[in-house]
């Protein structure tokens, strides 16, 4: 009913091929972008920037960086949260050398960093395929993580061996550090994962885009019709790498404060494939949904038990909580293997053609 | 810099052979732990063409159950066998609850569902037996526990008897394996069903028994591994961390090969144990096992794209 599109004509190919063939669907976008920019920082307290709004932003970016990787370009990879720390001690090394930089500016260059790395450890793709490869980027991740915690220089030799993010101002006003404003820095991050899903909207969308889907689906075929495969993989994993070496420095400047090498371990790396593969492998929309979903869900069992009353102690609700998220990801795979974008897409569907069947 | 990178450390390993063959020693016994688990891996991947990541919480699942068991008072042999049952009922609802439904699914679909379920094993097992490390119950178990030692050029070896006893059981559970591969019906069956799934079916080969039955036998090879490993570290969920040493030992072997299982964690064992010793700790600051057997693995790779024994690679359009 809200969703009908009869009246809505297309004339030309352009038309039919814009951003939103259908027009409620740029209404739907406008109404949560209102949400995200307008309405949630009004009402948020300092608990949901910190536990929720944050780290779901920061997640789903990490996750779509992934999910050109692995969603379109078909190349699976378990290294993610390496990528990600390649991003953050790159931008630690940036704002410590270069103070005067600007904050913003140094997220998004940190993002160059690991892209150069994403490429150098993307090179075997052009000749591992499938599950081997996926343990060739295990490589990556355990190699680099080794190495942030046995390279001093990275950490400016510390006694304790973790990255601290000093206090950063941008315009006059702190936006990085102990005294930064929880609104201030979800707006940063929320310009931030905007601008970046743009441009991964159209990348995929584009020309570089359909290369990608076409090795995914079938590599050797797509170098029969002309398809340079080495540019293909190679700039998936530089796109992707780049974005999630961004959501990396995001991850530790805007959110944790603090980080040791062992955060960026392999724990990290499943919890963004989850995302990921829980919201749709292929799609960009699906990677906010998962986020919501991993990010969400744990917070959401951590409050359910006090409120409701029950006693229990915070190391049961901890090992609750891994057990639910085990079964709900089996859950979800059972009920939709393509994710929650898959889900959306169904219903949206029915929706169009509601009350008919058909 | 280049005589402490070529020359240095060889002239070490011939100065004390004594230890170098004791580092060899370790990592033949480390490897034959990595070599185990990723034979259930590959026991798994044959026959379903799924990659179960799950195996490494099997084992710490399994050995978590025998000595909780025992804690209770249960005769020693008892808890093997109830054990093994606990195994044979998880392998029954995991193909009941999870991998019945997803049957036909994409490759990387059925890789997250085995972390969906290594996650909620982790979950349950810290629920029933607690997060602390606990004892292998080595003694009660029959394994002897002195060391042997001996004394090759005039130095000194020292091999733990419980370390011998690993090998030994390790060494007789892949020939039993092999005999029941090649030379028994439900063998022929997996093999047949891991060359191809319709064909298999077609001539009244049950899916569901099959996976039930190798899962049973993931099994028993996790229990096996996580007494053998238990007896050396202590059983704790840090054993867990050894599922991802298997990875690279499947890489270097191939992914559908039982002797590449055996020999890539032979290899992989010892030669990161000799790297550690004598170019990691001098030189890179120590901990490189941590990722040599991956970078090992990926070099292999980037020469023979399907591991050293895996099946060749055929693709057509």
């Amino acid at each position: 009913m809200l969703y009908r599109t009869a009246g809505q004509f297309k004339t030309s190919y352009t038309a039919d091929q814009a951003l939103f063939p259908i027009r409620q669907d740029a209404y739907l976008l406008g109404i949560i972008l209102i949400f995200a920019w307008v309405v949630f920082p009004l009402t948020a307290s300092e608990f949901t920037f910190q536990t929720l709004l944050i780290p779901i932003l920061i997640y789903s970016l990490a996750a779509m960086g992934l999910n050109i990787l692995t969603g379109y370009a078909g190349q699976l990879s378990l290294g993610t949260a390496a990528f990600m720390g390649v991003g953050a001690y790159a931008c630690y090394k940036m704002v410590t050398i270069m103070p005067w930089m600007n904050p913003v500016v140094a997220i998004l260059l940190s993002g160059v960093f690991s892209a150069g790395v994403g490429v150098a450890f993307g090179i075997p793709s052009l000749r591992i395929k499938g599950f081997y490869l996926a343990i060739a980027t295990l490589a990556a991740q355990f190699f680099l993580v080794w190495l942030f915690e046995k390279w001093a220089w990275l950490y400016n030799y510390n006694a304790s061996g973790a990255i601290q993010v000093p206090n950063l101002k941008m315009f006059g006003v702190y936006i990085a550090g102990p005294q930064a404003d929880s609104m201030i820095q979800y707006f940063v991050v929320l310009g931030i994962v905007t601008l970046l899903t743009l441009l991964c909207i159209n990348l995929t969308r584009g020309n570089l885009g359909r290369t990608w889907k076409a090795t995914r689906d079938m590599d050797i075929a797509a170098e029969l019709i002309g398809i340079n495969l080495m540019k293909s993989k190679l700039t998936a994993f530089m796109v992707s790498s780049y974005v999630v070496g961004v959501a990396g420095a995001l991850f530790v400047f805007m959110w944790r404060g603090a980080a040791e090498p062992n955060l960026f371990d392999i724990p990290l790396s499943f919890r963004i494939l989850f995302i990921a593969i829980i919201g749709g492998l292929g799609s960009i929309m699906g990677n906010y949904l998962g986020a919501i979903l991993i990010v969400g869900l744990p917070v959401m069992l951590n409050t359910l038990p006090q409120t409701l009353g029950i006693p229990i102690s915070s190391a049961m609700v901890e090992h609750l909580n891994i057990m639910i998220i085990g079964s709900l990801i089996i859950f979800f795979l059972i009920i939709e293997p393509h994710g929650l974008a898959r889900l959306w897409a169904l219903i949206r569907e029915k929706l169009i053609i509601w009350p008919f069947p058909y | 810099m280049l005589n402490d990178i070529f020359v240095a450390p060889f002239v070490d390993m011939f100065a004390a052979p004594d230890f170098l063959m004791q580092v060899l020693w370790e990592g033949l016994v480390s490897g034959i732990l990595y070599a185990l688990i990723a034979l259930g891996f590959v026991l798994i991947y044959r026959s379903s063409r799924i990659f179960n990541f799950a195996q490494g919480i099997m084992v710490v699942f399994a050995a978590l159950t025998l000595v909780g068991l025992h804690a209770m008072g249960v005769p020693a042999w008892i808890c093997i066998l109830l054990t093994l049952g606990v195994m044979f009922v998880l392998a029954v609802v995991i193909e009941r609850v999870v991998l019945r439904p997803l049957v036909g699914q994409p490759d990387i679909i059925l890789f997250m569902a085995t972390i969906g379920i290594t996650l909620f094993l982790i979950g349950l097992g810290e629920i029933i037996f607690g997060g602390e490390n606990k004892v292998m119950i080595t003694e009660e178990l029959g394994i002897p526990t002195g060391s042997v030692l001996l004394e090759p050029f005039g130095g000194l070896l020292i091999l733990e008897q419980k370390d011998i006893t690993a090998v030994i059981v390790a060494a007789l559970l892949v020939v039993g394996l092999l005999i029941f591969l090649n030379k028994t019906r439900m063998g022929r069956a997996i093999r047949a069903l891991g060359d191809d799934h319709q064909a298999a079916l077609s001539v009244g080969i049950s899916l569901q028994t099959i996976w039930v039955l190798v899962w049973f036998i993931a099994g028993i090879i996790a229990l096996v591994t996580g007494i053998a490993w238990g007896a050396r570290a202590g059983v704790s969920f840090a054993l867990e961390v050894i599922a991802y040493k298997a990875l690279p030992v499947l890489m270097l072997g191939g992914l559908e090969s039982i002797t590449g299982a055996i020999i890539g964690g032979l290899m992989i064992g010892m030669l990161e144990k000799l790297f550690e010793i004598y170019w990691g700790q001098p030189l890179l600051g120590g901990n490189t096992e941590t990722w040599f057997a991956f970078v090992l693995a990926l070099i292999v790779l980037l020469f023979r794209p399907q591991g050293l024994f895996g099946e060749r690679i055929i693709e057509r359009v």
